[in-house]
């Protein structure tokens, strides 16, 4: 799976997409592979404030709950409300249909601290 | 040993894999110093013929007097139970591996319906440890749906539920606040104070009165109603999902479980489908198996222990699944009519009883709300020595000091049963009119 | 599926009861509280209840069935004696409620249980109430916190636990108000004390270890952990559900633990039920031997009592008294034991667990290789054809046996903990070894097989993820025609 490099990564397994001043933030392919499937996402609500590093969401799977920290910091903005019935797409469109959130940025430069999709990939490897 | 299958020289040939000279080497990884502090109990290994004389002899120090008539209650009643019972399902664990615990997770799912339609809920779990548990539980689990630091109890809690929930929520740091009781024996909810979480209501309650809930939802704001009942009474009254309940709890030993001192117990916990994830204990669920017929396994497990760790909505792990058993297969054997006669049949009894006794001089019934089958009883000298009287002639109330907990100290509490004959309770009229 | 609610019977069954033979007054309950909707419980006849019951206990493996080695949850054989014991009308029949008078003979049964339990624990004092394990450890947790109260010590507010705890662990200690820290293992599945000095501080309230760990590994160092808690203020909690390897050989409280809880559903033979009721009764030292709940089953001039005068407990956690027909068959077992017995259990236990472990790592990884206590953990790691231990132990059931424990614990990628427990013959370990030597050759040679399987159990394998995604937690009624 190529990961698309118009997104910044973190070791966490998230991905950012920078739209502007705001981040869409959602799990790579290979966090939904490792949780196997999807079974419900608890969506942090609009407006919703936090720190990078801090925990905004979580993804359970049947085997599994992952915490989902905000890779910056920000504010909720818009959630993928399509998950509440279909968590599934998380699995199968991890890097599109299945976006979890979108935060308006406190500090746009803390994007520059996340790794790009080279980088990524050789985390995923070793 | 009779437990151990296998002999000397099978241990000899294992030790030889092993590749150990001795069983002593296997426990070389505990120190000479920790083995060198071991004491024993001082007991000899006995035969079972000698272990089961010595049980029998326990037992037999507990007077049970089958011509005793027994009108204790609190939480743990003498009910009839029917001969239909099965023990294969005793030794099975939980059902990790639903493939091969379709009987356990069966009887779960049908258990978890069965409580359901009882209490007019949308979901309950498979069991807790029991009633005065399954109240502190749903006092933790309106805390995290509301995150206020307060619940309001009623005064007509159990005292056993009050210490136990008083326990959990000390622990939480909820504080927990009291409601006291109107002279009718229900709860007081005129100034129900605000900023809790939860507000804790049985029936029928300690007092044996039947609270009435139909506009206490709408009172309560943001507030969760948490109702603890009795599930034969339901057979009769009207549930508490009905009623706007948020979440229902209770004990389920009337439900075909022997007193057993006290335990063990079943506790159940029924709750609202948007709670679910709140909720604490094992629950089964349907599904189907890769050749497309129906199973069950164990649903939403990621709220428990095994995955969440200190995430989880609770650490239960072993619940009461052969109580939550017995139960299902005692209601099975009722019917919604049998339970309902049943029903019935412990309010016509306890009536009868407390219409005679209140006619005794001295006598009232303390309470003037409706009750279901237990009811307290002012009598006119010191409710101890009338108990007393009553135990010299076979008849067995509860200890009064629980109704002084309560704030009753002139009284005593009856529970009657299906089990209690006329005749039986005519001689218990007697009895009270000697002892008083 | 077959559910009591798919049953379509005429009659309702009757029978149960006797006539109503007192006067019945229509008034006594208003019809304001009644129920208008009868609850839709079906009434079957005798003959189908039995029928569907017996049925549904056939879909059940149980350690009456066969080898059943899930990793501590110590399934051994329950004695039937046991069993007897709970049913005796003198106890099945004993009110709580009673006068202490008329319950002498249960009072006594509590009172003897807890001198034993204390003996083999080598802690003063008990309480019974516990209702399972988990409980027990909440139980701890409490008079951990009740503890630190008292002494004005209101900083502490973490506890420790490797990463190799069982998860009611730390489900328990945030129960309890606690946060919770984790400890890594070393190389060598032990805790590493290095990493455990480095966090002790006056916020310790306890440390929780499992004794042996869930790896099957006795803390070489135990002492040493122990001593060092303790030495900064720190209470020391010992977790019992591996009581099994060790009973009658050695102490926890001597080995420095202050609080220990024991799963008489596991150690002492209960039966386990489908998933309870078990018990959990927890022992402690002297210095926490105030705060433990009211009431105390105590021995008076006249008998037995109930003592409920303790200014310092915690209150309680159970009811009453605990679950007491699980102490009582618990009891019946010790009293058959004796310590003879309870050293042979620890004897045959770990030595059948060494002896599966030194015939099956020539098959499947062993991630510690030493000696073991009564389990141990094997890795499916390097299984052929990527199969994993889902897949080994879904297998195992076409062999007539249950899996071990899977997927814990976590420090074990794939992770297959093995417990044979005393009870089990050299044949049956063999058998046992022979279906998982097959099975690793199956992975080479037939993984369809092994990720098609269980293909003999009544059900094939189940769809978890639809069972998560879209819940039916009770019987849907409104969908039946």
């Amino acid at each position: 799976m190529g990961y698309p490099t118009e997104y910044r990564y973190t070791k966490e397994h998230e991905w950012v997409l920078l739209e502007g001043s705001r981040a869409k933030v959602g799990i790579t392919d290979h966090a939904q592979s490792e949780l196997g499937d999807v079974v419900f996402v608890e969506l942090p609500t609009r407006g919703a404030e936090a720190k990078k590093g801090e925990s905004l969401a979580t993804v359970e799977s049947v085997k599994a709950v992952s915490d989902i920290f905000a890779p910056v910091g920000g504010k909720v903005v818009e959630i993928n409300e399509q998950l509440e019935s279909a968590p599934e797409k998380v699995n199968q469109d991890a890097h599109g249909e299945g976006w979890l959130f979108v935060l308006e940025l406190t500090d746009p430069t803390e994007i520059e601290q996340l790794i790009d999709a080279a980088a990524y990939e050789q985390l995923i490897a070793s | 040993m009779r437990y151990i299958s296998n002999s000397d020289v099978d241990r000899r040939a294992m030790l030889d894999t092993v590749g150990l000279p001795s069983i002593e080497a296997l426990f070389s990884d505990i120190s000479e110093e920790v083995k060198s502090r071991c004491r024993p109990m001082g007991l000899p290994a006995k035969s079972e013929f000698e272990v089961a004389r010595t049980l029998r002899e326990l037992a037999d120090a507990n007077v049970v007097d089958p011509s005793g008539i027994s009108l204790l209650g609190g939480g743990v009643y003498d009910h009839y139970i029917p001969s239909v019972g099965r023990s294969e399902f005793y030794t099975a664990y939980t059902p990790y591996q639903p493939e091969v615990s379709q009987g356990t997770l069966t009887a779960m799912f049908e258990f978890q319906t069965l409580i359901c339609e009882l209490t007019g809920m949308e979901v309950a779990n498979a069991s807790m440890y029991d009633g005065a548990t399954a109240v502190a539980e749903a006092a933790l689990l309106a805390e995290r749906v509301l995150g206020r630091k307060q619940v309001v109890v009623s005064r007509g809690l159990f005292p056993h539920y009050r210490r136990v929930l008083d326990t959990y929520c000390w622990a939480a740091r909820i504080a927990v606040k009291e409601l006291p009781a109107t002279q009718e024996g229900r709860t007081d909810l005129a100034n129900v104070p605000d900023g809790a979480s939860a507000v804790i209501v049985q029936t029928p309650n300690a007092f044996g009165t039947i609270e009435d809930l139909s506009q206490v939802k709408e009172r309560l704001g943001e507030a969760l109603l948490v109702v603890a009942t009795h599930p034969i009474a339901l057979g009769l009254l009207v549930p508490p999902g009905d009623s706007g309940a948020d979440v229902v709890v209770g004990e389920g030993q009337p439900l075909g479980l022997s007193a057993s001192f006290g335990g063990p117990l079943l506790g159940l916990f029924a709750t609202r489908e948007r709670y679910l994830r709140q909720i604490p204990g094992r629950i089964a669920g349907l599904t189907v198996d890769t050749d497309g017929n129906d199973g069950f396994t164990m649903a939403a497990q990621t709220r428990e222990q095994h995955i969440r760790r200190e995430r989880a909505t609770s650490n239960i792990c072993t619940n009461s699944a052969l109580c939550a058993l017995t139960a299902t297969v005692y209601l099975a054997t009722l019917g919604a009519e049998g339970l309902s006669e049943l029903a019935r049949i412990n309010v016509a009894k306890a009536h009868y009883l407390a219409d005679r006794l209140a006619a005794l001089p001295g006598c009232e019934l303390v309470f003037s709300g409706p009750f279901f089958n237990e009811f307290v009883l002012r009598v006119p000298h010191d409710p101890e020595r009338v108990r007393q009287g009553l135990a010299s002639r076979g008849i067995l109330v509860d200890d009064p000091r629980w109704l002084r907990y309560l704030g009753i100290h002139d009284g005593l509490r009856f529970a009657v049963t299906e089990k209690r004959t006329k005749e039986q309770l005519d001689r218990v009229v007697e009895a009270v009119e000697c002892a008083s | 599926m077959k559910t009591i609610f798919d049953f379509r019977t005429g009659d309702p069954s009757g029978g149960v009861f006797p006539p109503i033979d007192v006067p019945e007054s229509t008034s006594a309950i208003p019809a304001s509280l009644r129920r208008e909707r009868p609850p839709r419980i079906p009434s079957l006849s005798e003959p189908d209840l039995v029928r569907h019951y017996t049925r549904l206990s056939k879909l059940n493996f149980g350690v009456d069935d066969g080898f059943y080695p899930l990793g501590s949850c110590t399934m051994k054989y329950n004695p039937k004696l046991n069993e007897d014991a709970a049913r005796l009308a003198g106890f099945s029949d004993a009110h709580p409620l009673a006068d202490a008078s008329v319950v002498q003979g249960a009072l006594a049964v509590m009172h003897h249980m807890a001198t034993m339990l204390s003996e083999i624990a080598g802690l003063p004092g008990v309480t019974l109430q516990p209702a399972a394990g988990a409980h027990g450890e909440l139980t701890g947790m409490f008079l951990a916190r009740r503890y630190f109260e008292k002494r004005g010590d209101t900083g502490r507010s973490r506890i420790l636990l490797p990463d190799s705890a069982h998860g009611t662990n730390p489900a328990s200690a945030a129960l309890a108000g606690f946060t919770v820290t984790e400890i890594p293992s070393d190389g060598s599945g032990m805790v590493d004390v290095n990493a455990l000095a480095s966090t002790l501080d006056d916020t310790v309230a306890a440390i929780m270890l499992t004794v042996p760990n869930t790896l099957g590994i006795f803390e070489e160092r135990i002492l040493e952990i122990t001593a060092r808690v303790r030495e900064a203020g720190g209470l020391c909690y010992f977790d019992g559900a591996n009581l099994n390897a060790f009973i009658g050989r050695a102490r926890p409280g001597d080995m420095g633990a202050d609080i220990f809880h024991f799963n008489l559903h596991k150690t002492l033979s209960t039966p386990h039920g489908g998933g309870g009721p078990g018990a959990g009764p927890v022992a402690v030292s002297e210095r926490l031997a105030p705060y433990l709940p009211v009431p105390r089953v105590e021995r008076g001039s006249e008998g037995y009592l109930l003592n409920w005068e303790a200014p310092d407990t915690i209150g309680a956690v159970h009811s009453f008294y605990g679950n007491f027909a699980v102490i009582l068959k618990a009891y019946a077992y010790l009293l058959q034991l004796g310590d003879q017995g309870l050293l042979a259990v620890s004897e045959n236990a770990v030595l059948n667990a060494n002896y599966l472990q030194a015939r099956l790592k020539e098959s499947y990884r062993l991630p510690y290789d030493r000696l073991c206590k009564h389990e141990f953990v094997l890795s499916g790691k390097g299984l052929a054809n990527g199969i994993s231990a889902l897949d080994v132990a879904k297998r195992l059931i076409d062999y007539g046996m249950h899996p071990p424990t899977i997927y814990f614990p976590l420090i074990v990628p794939e992770a297959l903990m093995i417990e044979p427990t005393e009870c089990e013959s050299r044949a049956t370990l063999d058998a046992f070894v022979d279906a998982m030597k097959r099975i690793a050759e199956e992975a080479k040679t037939a993984p369809e097989q092994l990720r098609g399987a269980p293909h003999r159990a009544p059900v094939r394998r189940l769809d978890q993820t639809r069972a998560a995604r879209q819940p039916i937690l009770r019987y849907p009624f409104d969908e039946t025609p």
